[in-house]
């Protein structure tokens, strides 16, 4: 329901911002071109998304995601005290990061859901330290290739559309970095 | 290393299909099946594309985005954020479709290759959508005392907006 208020604030500001600036006519004109903006935008992206798919596919079917997982089990048992000792969530968080890591966005998601539902076994009802830093973890974007954005800049004219990479990791990682300190500091004010 | 860089895309593309051979995966059958499937996710967005494009392109021509931009960008000065960006950031923890709509829109109206556009595209590619992940996270585990989640995810996001900006300065000055 949250994005039916925001899509129908968003025209409703728009009509009575446009009808008082007196640019009612350019409103108008520009519902019917950001729909076909809309349209455009899918068809130039469409190609790479595809493509892209599918070396994600390859890379599922080759079990790398399992693999960087395994690598990556030692520094998620620091990430995740409460439940270091615990294979099910252990193995559901790594393989969330791993998928998160590679972009792996559909696997990502079910494999963090299954992660917070056994870590909700222990104290329901109510989010857990380690469960606040597993969502921390999967609002801030942790990925090595961000293909749909380097789509995007494709199909806008870009004449380096992968240039933007250091940029995007030192970003994610500065974002994760505050992101983990802020919840470790209010985990002590905010106490369960 | 810019050379590197144009190449992503076929290093990995290599790198991937050289790994899964060696583990004897059928590597066209997948990568023809995913790219079908691609079609399908594209088809996915597409709708909420049109929808969001539509109330974007509303905003700016009605000067609401001007006005919002304007009121924040005394803030967004402070913290070293392009005010240009300020409807990428509003919508960016609301919805995905509508942040991808908005980047591309900037990237189109000031270059991909501009500081505003690349720093649209830094911030698109170094953060979510907060309260979406929030409430599909929370809503499977059955939890309605979130405590600091959402506090602590806001501020990854606002520090992910202001390193976005500042990397692409330090990278592209």
């Amino acid at each position: 329901m949250a994005m039916a208020w925001i899509w129908t604030g968003m025209v409703a500001v728009s009509i009575v911002c446009g009808l008082s600036t007196g640019r009612g006519a350019q409103v108008a004109s520009a519902a019917m071109e950001g729909a076909q903006a809309a349209v455009e935008l899918c068809i130039s992206l469409l190609g790479v998304m595809c493509l892209w798919m599918g070396v994600m596919e390859v890379m599922r079917r080759c079990g790398l995601a399992e693999k960087l997982s395994g690598l990556l089990r030692p520094l998620l048992r620091l990430l995740y005290p409460g439940f270091r000792d615990d294979r099910g969530v252990m193995d559901a968080v790594s393989a969330n990061f791993s998928a998160n890591l590679l972009g792996l966005g559909n696997a990502a998601t079910p494999l963090g859901l299954d992660a917070v539902r056994r870590m909700s076994r222990r104290s329901p009802g109510t989010a857990c330290d380690d469960m606040c830093t597993l969502v921390v973890c999967n609002t801030a974007s942790v990925q090595l290739i961000p293909a749909t954005v380097a789509a995007v800049r494709g199909a806008a004219g870009s004449a380096a559309p992968f240039d933007i990479l250091p940029a995007v990791w030192l970003a994610s990682l500065i974002s994760v970095t505050v992101g983990l300190t802020a919840a470790r500091l209010l985990s002590r004010v905010w106490r369960s | 290393m810019e050379l590197l860089f144009a190449m992503t895309m076929p290093l990995v593309m290599l790198g991937v299909a050289a790994y899964a051979m060696g583990k004897r995966v059928d590597v066209y059958s997948a990568l023809v099946e995913g790219a079908g499937e691609g079609l399908g996710t594209m088809a996915r967005i597409a709708p909420a594309l049109v929808a969001l494009l539509t109330a974007v392109y509303m905003l700016r021509a009605s000067g609401a985005l001007e006005l919002a931009a304007g009121a924040l960008a005394p803030v967004l000065r402070l913290l070293g954020i392009p005010p240009e960006t300020a409807p990428l950031l509003l919508v960016r923890p609301v919805s995905g479709s509508a942040a991808l709509g908005v980047g591309a829109e900037l990237m189109e109206t000031y270059g991909p290759d501009s500081t505003v556009g690349r720093t649209a595209a830094v911030m698109l590619g170094s953060t979510e959508t907060t309260f979406y992940t929030i409430a599909v996270y929370f809503g499977a585990a059955g939890v309605r005392r979130t405590r600091y989640a959402v506090p602590a995810a806001l501020c990854a996001d606002l520090a992910g907006f202001a390193a976005a900006s500042w990397a692409v300065r330090l990278f592209f000055p």
